[in-house]
Order: structure tokens, then C-alpha cells, then sequence
């Protein structure tokens, strides 16, 4: 079941990121979390399809955004964050999945932990979250290669300066600002100890990034007592251009 | 199979090609391993895609639970890793809000 999809906007976030939003008239609403499938079709009938988070809260206006990652050697995402264009058509099927997904009812402390473009469907769930004016604690730890690496940025300064029920934690892998207090480095048991939620709280869990990332943060979530039906993790790569 | 080669996805990565055949959301679905019983979230299975097509692992023991393989214009699918997959009625894909 494909759907059709225009380009209405486009937006770099990084020097190798981009968010496309689409109109698509036949769009049944999403929910936060959840994602598409994006099929490209070549001239000779060949046809490519990768999964993309949906990085909007769910709307009225049939607006769907997707923030993808160009990788280097990338069959799609080149295309989609160098060549597509505004007015330009595409097919999509979703929206796809109901358990890596966040509902603005739910009202325990949330634990968001993000490697890298693992952003997109939690910048969903906080976009929710802000748009139904929900009071539910919500924690983002964002682990990035650097700064420059950041999607959503000055949003994401924004809504955690407004509301302090919103925090926000980053994680440098590779290169941090000057005087960050913590040399760069991979998400670690010690930080995750520190800046989540404490198990006694019942957080709710959802972990996206590449598979090694999320396999080791939910070892460390497991290890400070946080039951695994509680983390919910979604992997992306190596094996396609899954975002 | 080394669960330490970290070359396989999860049962979201799958969800787009299992919703050809099932109308329900199948992340959210339970299913049983046949081989060691663990029952588990399809979001939670391990997916290999570099493959002709589609091979769903169990993350408890990585017996096959699922394959689903594209011919022309057949799919054909193997559901015997499973004793059971137990859906959601209320989580229709197409209006999942």
C-alpha cells in the first residue's frame, strides 16, 4: 500500500542531514516513533526502499517530515538529501509500527537516549509531547560525533529552556565544546547512571540509534535496574540506510 | 550466527515488508520461539536483510523465526520459528492513531 507524498519544504540540519516535508493527501496520522518506508523507482524499473523515521508530531495538516542522514555509499540517501527537490513526488508506505512509539497519554518519566540520527523519532516524541502540551518528564541523552553533528539544535535548547520537565544531556563521541566537563567518549554505564531517570521511577525506555550503540545502552539501562520490557530500542544500519 | 557481529536490524526494520501481508501492526506482536520459548515483542527480533530477503531471529537464542522471500510475484513466507504470534486489534497500520 504506497502512498504518494510531495515535497513542500526542505531543510538542512547538518552538513550531511536534511528534513523533508511531505504533503500526503491520504495520510491517516501517525503517531510519535513511528516511521515509513520510502520506495525510489530508477527509469529502468529498478527500485530501492529504506525505512526513515518520521521526525514531526503527529498533525492535522497531513505534514509529514523526515530527517535523513546522507551516508557515503548510500543507494537513497543521497538522492533524498542532495537531489530532491520542492514539488518533486514521493512514494511512501506507512505509517509503520506500534511499539517503538510514544503516546501523549502516557504519563511516567520518560528516558529518551539517542545515537546520532537516533534523534529523528525521538525529536518526534518531543515535538509531540510540546504540541499536546504534555507534562510528562521527559530526559534526552543525545550521544553526537561533535557539535556540528546536532540535529534540531536551537529547538531542542529552546524547549528544554522553556520547561523543566524537559532536560537535555549531550554526549560528544569524537570532538566537545571547549571546557565540556566530560572528555568525548562513547556513552558509558557511568553516565548513564548519572543523567537517566533512577529505576525506582518505573521509566519508560526508548533507545534508536546503530545497532552497537543500542545494544550497549541497553545493557547499561538493564545494569542499573531498569526491567527490559521498559526500554524499548530501535536499530538502525549498517545494512541499509535506516534511519 | 555471532550475536557480536552486530550486522542484523530489528523487527521494525521488517514491519514495512510484513505489512504486504498482515493488516495488524506485527512490532508490537508477541510471538514464541520455537526453539527455546522465549516470547517476545516482533520489534525486539533480530533482522538480517543482506539476504534475498527477509530472516527474523529470535534476540533470546537467534533460531530462525521468520523468513520472507520475494519471487517475481509471490512472497512466500515461513512462519514455522514460531509457535504462535499473538497481534493487537487495536493497532491497525492504517489508522494507527
Amino acid at each position: 500500500m504506497w502512498r504518494v507524498g510531495t515535497v513542500v519544504a526542505l531543510q538542512d540540519e547538518t552538513a550531511t542531514a536534511r528534513t523533508i516535508t511531505l504533503k500526503v493527501p491520504d495520510w491517516p496520522g501517525h503517531v510519535a516513533g513511528q516511521h515509513v518506508d520510502v520506495r525510489l523507482t530508477a527509469s529502468d524499473g529498478y527500485s530501492a526502499v529504506r525505512s526513515y523515521s518520521i521526525a514531526s508530531a503527529p498533525n492535522s495538516e497531513r505534514r509529514v517530515e523526515l530527517t535523513v542522514e546522507r551516508l557515503p555509499n548510500g543507494e537513497v540517501s543521497p538522492y533524498l538529501t542532495q537531489e530532491v527537490a520542492v514539488g518533486d513526488e514521493l512514494e511512501l508506505r506507512g505509517p509503520i509500527g506500534g511499539w517503538f512509539v510514544w503516546r501523549t497519554q502516557q504519563t511516567e518519566p520518560i528516558q529518551l537516549i539517542a545515537g546520532g540520527s537516533g534523534i529523528v523519532p525521538l525529536m518526534a516524541m518531543i515535538r509531540s509531547r510540546a504540541s499536546a502540551s504534555g507534562t510528562a518528564p521527559f530526559r534526552l541523552l543525545y550521544s553526537v560525533r561533535e557539535p556540528g553533528a546536532i540535529f534540531y539544535r536551537d529547538e531542542l535548547q529552546a524547549l528544554s529552556d522553556q520547561d523543566h520537565s524537559m532536560s537535555l544531556t549531550y554526549a560528544y563521541t569524537r570532538a566537545a565544546p571547549k571546557d565540556w566537563p566530560r572528555p568525548p567518549g562513547r556513552i558509558d554505564a557511568a553516565l548513564i547512571a548519572k543523567t537517566t531517570w533512577p529505576s525506582k521511577l518505573f521509566p519508560t525506555s526508548y533507545v534508536c540509534g546503530p545497532t552497537p550503540f543500542v545494544e550497549s545502552v541497553a545493557g547499561f539501562l538493564s545494569a542499573v535496574g531498569n526491567s527490559p520490557d521498559k526500554v524499548k530500542t530501535e536499530r538502525f544500519g549498517p545494512t541499509g540506510d535506516r534511519k | 550466527m555471532n550475536s557480536h557481529t552486530y550486522d542484523y536490524l530489528d523487527g521494525n526494520a521488517a514491519a514495512g515488508e510484513l505489512s504486504k501481508i498482515f493488516t495488524m501492526d506485527v512490532t508490537a506482536a508477541e510471538g514464541q520461539c520455537a526453539h527455546c520459548g522465549a516470547r517476545k515483542r516482533f520489534a525486539e527480533a533480530h533482522i538480517y536483510m543482506q539476504c534475498p530477503g527477509v530472516v527474523a531471529r529470535c534476540a533470546v537464542c537467534e533460531h530462525v523465526l521468520i523468513r520472507l522471500v520475494n519471487v517475481r510475484q509471490r512472497v512466500f513466507l515461513d512462519v514455522r520459528g514460531m509457535t504462535y504470534l499473538s497481534l493487537d486489534t487495536a493497532q491497525l497500520q492504517e489508522s494507527s492513531r
